[in-house]
């Protein structure tokens, strides 16, 4: 198999329109003889749907929650960015672009990181038409605020609660498309596997939460958007239903799986606190803009922050990093936290914290101004940890927080399955191996307003697919196969709990597969991985029917799921010799700890095909080519 | 911090299915630590369950921060339990006191039917966002975001209605178990800005409408929802949408 990226070439700022003007259209009166199915309605999902509604398109929309408004996208914090230069700071679509190939380490396609900043502005106008509350200047403009790894104002923001505003806005957008008939929506169905027919995406299999019923949905093509598979590392800042069952299912039809060894560990998150915890709660990189981050400089100092004196703080990242300072990007932050930690200077009652201090910025600006940017995020910290964060220092430790890598797709964000589509986190395209704060809510209305609506129409006008039933033998084959294993998991009667083997998968990932990687620790981290896998489906112990409202069922279905990435991810990561982004292998360093990046053998996308559970995938190549930023080592000092 | 492990007994609402009759059941949650939310000492009661062979509890939740609106149980008789401003996700178990007994049932009203334990099908809020709940404007169309200047107080008035998550605490609060806080904030947000305008009345006409035959109570100004809600959302708004849906009514075309 050979990957085609199907870039248009020419010059870098006229690909885009001259692609859409390629692109073959439907006219608008025979749009309606097309079904589309979108799965997941965060903003790829709700943005897509809604406006491939909008142009007459039939859609049907599933989500595994019960009301679309409640994907995870509704907990993005911080903000979106977008090339409008509304603050006159040289900001420009040329700028963005640089930004996001240079801050994903030059592992992205340049031409879809151009679109992006290309289509950034039109999000922002589309969102404010909407109603989305942005913040606002006194002169009633919009306002703006800085995010890490750039050195412009370009983030536009809600508070701290952008994600809900923008996922309410284009959740209105989509429940006005089923107000007028156009979208027709399915909650609390989970997509359980996918319908390939003749080669082609025609369906997917869906398993109703309440009854437990399972029925088949076909359609001309099948649009992907359910989010990211942070969760594979159990403790994450994503929500505890984020999986990757679509996406893996679609992987296990013959979907190619790339850079699945490109996560993120956001440096802001509260530390753990105990054995019981289920989940790890982000602060925003927002609070990066005023907070300051630091460290004692003595090993083991165990006073409290406010005895500290001032000469005896470490402020290493303002002190490695002087141009950036505390805005560096994610990768580099995390880092720099692990490395004073295991230097034995970490804070806090585990030593695997540091601190982020407001006393400057409240001498400065006075409590009330840092109040209305973060009260928020104040609050939530509070409510978590019982500290106030206006009197001491927050104490921060990176977490798993974002998934770069994904479902493998072209310019057209389809995947190497004719007609199955895949935008949003769940996709591999923009953000190389280290996304930039507020990017992701930007790719994800990019996709879903701006990009799909063309190349799922492109695909279609030539793509007339034959009608099938559900008695088609593809139809057929896919339910069994459902039934086969849903009836498998409840069959086992183990002795283990789901949580048990999902807590313990989390460990060994975050351990070996997390901030830091090695040839040794991957390898015996397959292994692990593969007894583990088998040990599920041994002695997993799922309680009640499988026709039935059964939240441990759902579980194991999913966690069955990040059992295969896990081992996946590993062998990714053990393949890619070199680090670059998040992507950091121990042997592969500079002599300062930074990523030593090795472009004459990994400037590629690996992009696996499976060969089923415990055997090895076969990867392909696409060798990624920059003609318009130069391959540099990334510097922010 | 300062942790501490404390003993509970709780009370349980169980139910297997919508149209089965549901019943209490009581169970120990043991050596809880302080630091723990809500919903992780129920975590740990429902793998003690799962290990003794038993059907753990049913709960829904997802962001586990406040923020999607997923979460929500009527804790001794209060929706979201006694933190003021606080969704049952962000509830820690600080707030109790060793030895106490609980008392856990789910959202309970006439709109919200129960699913199994302490889950209910909030599919009806749904319906009424669709009803209306949006400003008709396609993707392709918008003018330029900074042509329409909205101040700062607008914006931020926007907001706090706009924060509502759906949860339905108001309508679980209310004796009415009307929506009316749930609708008016949605109403309110829009019909803030100046986006909002052209369709402000027929809006708050068409979502009230469909909020009565979603099977919600009226409201009698009780304020109960405005004390349940996590994101405390101002009865005000319930005002403002009175307004709307008088003028609508007037406007007879508009509708
Ligand atoms: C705490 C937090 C804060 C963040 N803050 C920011 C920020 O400030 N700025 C920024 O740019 N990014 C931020 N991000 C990242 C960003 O929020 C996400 O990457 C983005 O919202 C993902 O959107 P999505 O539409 O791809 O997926 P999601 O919003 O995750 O939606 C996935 C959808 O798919 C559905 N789904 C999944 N699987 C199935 C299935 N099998 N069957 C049916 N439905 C399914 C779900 O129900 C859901 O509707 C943040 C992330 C987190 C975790
Ligand atoms: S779980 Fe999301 S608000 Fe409680």
């Amino acid at each position: 198999m050979s990957l085609h990226s199907n870039s248009p070439t020419g010059p870098i700022a006229d690909r885009w329109n001259k692609h859409k003007a390629e692109l073959k259209l439907i006219g608008p009166t025979n749009r309606r003889k097309y079904e589309v199915i979108i799965v997941g309605t965060g903003l790829a999902g709700a943005s897509a749907a809604a406006t491939l509604g909008e142009q007459g398109y039939r859609v049907r929309v599933f989500t595994h929650h019960d009301s679309p408004r409640r994907a995870h996208s509704v907990a993005a914090q911080g903000g979106i960015n977008a090339a409008k230069n509304y603050q006159n700071d040289g900001d420009s679509v040329h700028r963005l672009f640089y930004d996001t190939v240079k801050g994903g380490d030059f592992r992205a396609r340049e031409s879809n990181v151009h679109r992006l900043a290309e289509v950034s502005a039109n999000i922002i106008d589309q969102c404010v038409a909407q109603g989305v509350p942005f913040a606002r200047e006194y002169g009633g403009t919009l306002a703006n605020r800085t995010f890490g790894g750039v050195l412009v104002a370009r983030t536009f923001y809600a508070r701290g609660q952008t994600g809900q505003q923008l996922l309410y806005g284009a959740y209105s957008s989509l429940m006005r498309m089923v107000d007028t008939g156009r979208c027709t929506l399915h909650t609390r169905s989970e997509m359980v596997d996918l319908v390939v027919v003749d080669g082609r995406a025609r369906g997917i299999v869906v398993r109703d939460l309440v009854t437990g019923e399972l029925s088949v949905h076909v359609a001309d093509a099948v649009v992907l958007c359910t989010g990211g598979y942070s969760n594979v590392f159990y403790l994450s800042t994503n929500a505890m239903t984020c999986n990757t069952t679509a996406t893996w299912r679609a992987h296990r039809r013959g979907a190619l799986f790339a850079n699945p060894c490109y996560t993120q560990i956001h440096p802001t998150c509260i530390p753990q606190h105990g054995e019981y915890q289920s989940k790890l709660t982000l602060m925003s990189e927002s609070l990066r803009n005023d907070g300051r981050v630091w460290v004692p400089k003595q090993a083991g100092d165990r006073r409290a922050p406010n005895e500290i004196p001032e000469d005896e703080r470490d402020y290493y990242l303002e002190r490695k990093y002087p141009t950036f300072g505390n805005m560096v990007p994610r990768d580099v932050a995390s880092r720099n936290a692990k490395y004073v930690c295991d230097e034995g200077r970490g804070v806090g009652g585990t030593g695997r914290a540091v601190y982020l201090d407001f006393r400057d910025a409240i001498e400065r600006d006075g409590e009330d101004a840092i109040r209305a940017r973060y009260g928020n995020l104040f609050d939530m910290y509070q409510k978590i940890t019982d500290d106030d964060p206006y009197r001491v220092p927050m104490k921060i430790y990176p977490a798993p927080h974002y998934t770069m890598g994904g479902l493998w797709v072209d310019y057209n964000l389809m995947s190497n399955i004719p007609g199955l589509f895949v935008a949003g986190e769940a996709n591999f395209s923009d953000h190389g191996a280290n996304r930039l704060g507020a990017s992701a809510l930007m790719q994800g209305l990019a996709d879903g307003y701006f990009v799909l609506p063309y190349t799922v129409g492109g695909y279609l006008s030539g793509n007339r697919a034959e009608a099938i039933t559900e008695d088609h033998p593809a139809v057929r084959e896919a339910l069994a196969f459902v039934n086969e294993r849903l009836g498998r998991l409840a069959g086992i009667q183990g002795k283990r709990s789901v949580e048990s083997f999902h807590r313990e998968l989390g460990m060994l990932m975050l351990d070996k597969v997390g901030m830091s990687r090695s040839r040794e620790g991957l390898e015996d981290v397959i292994a692990r991985i593969n007894a583990l896998r088998s040990e599920f489906w041994e002695n997993v112990f799922v309680p009640g029917s499988t026709a039935s409202f059964n939240q441990e069922l759902e579980k194991a279905n999913r966690v069955a799921d990040f059992i295969e990435l896990a081992e996946l991810m590993a062998r990714d990561a053990l393949h890619r010799e070199e680090s670059c982004g998040g992507h950091f292998r121990e042997e592969h360093q500079t002599p300062e700890g930074e990523a030593l990046r090795n472009d004459d053998e990994f400037c590629h996308v690996a992009a696996w095909e499976s060969n089923g559970p415990g055997n090895e995938p076969t990867l392909h190549k696409e060798e990624l080519t920059f003609e318009f930023v130069k391959l540099t080592q990334r510097s922010y000092k | 911090m300062s942790s501490r492990t404390i003993n509970l007994t709780l009370r349980v609402w169980r139910q297997t299915s919508p149209d089965q009759a549901g019943r209490f059941e009581k169970y120990e949650a043991k050596d809880v630590s302080t630091d723990a939310s809500f919903l992780e000492m129920l975590d740990q009661v429902n793998e003690e369950l799962v290990n003794r062979g038993e059907e753990p509890i049913a709960f829904e939740h997802d962001c586990r921060e406040g923020i999607c609106g997923t979460c929500g149980i009527v804790i001794n008789g209060m929706a979201h339990g006694p933190q003021h401003g606080t969704t049952t996700c962000q509830l820690h178990m600080r707030q109790f006191r060793d030895g106490e007994t609980l008392t856990l049932e789910p959202w309970r009203a006439r709109g919200f039917p129960v699913l199994k334990d302490l889950a209910v099908d909030r599919a009806a809020f749904d319906r009424i966002m669709a009803a209306g709940g949006y400003n008709s404007v396609n993707v392709g169309n918008a003018p330029d975001a900074n042509s329409i200047l909205v101040s700062r107080t607008v914006a931020s008035d926007a907001f706090d209605a706009a924060t509502c998550i759906g949860c339905g605490a108001c309508v679980a609060a209310c004796p009415n178990a009307s929506a009316m806080l749930f609708v008016a904030a949605k109403v309110g947000h829009l019909a803030t800005l100046p986006q909002g305008q052209p369709e402000a009345t027929k809006r708050a006409k068409r979502m009230v409408d469909q909020m009565d035959i979603e099977g919600f109570g009226a409201c009698t100004n009780t304020l109960e929802c405005e004390a349940a809600c996590p994101k405390e959302i101002s009865t005000k708004w319930i005002q403002k949408m009175n307004r709307l849906y008088l003028k609508a009514a007037l406007i007879s075309d508009e509708t």
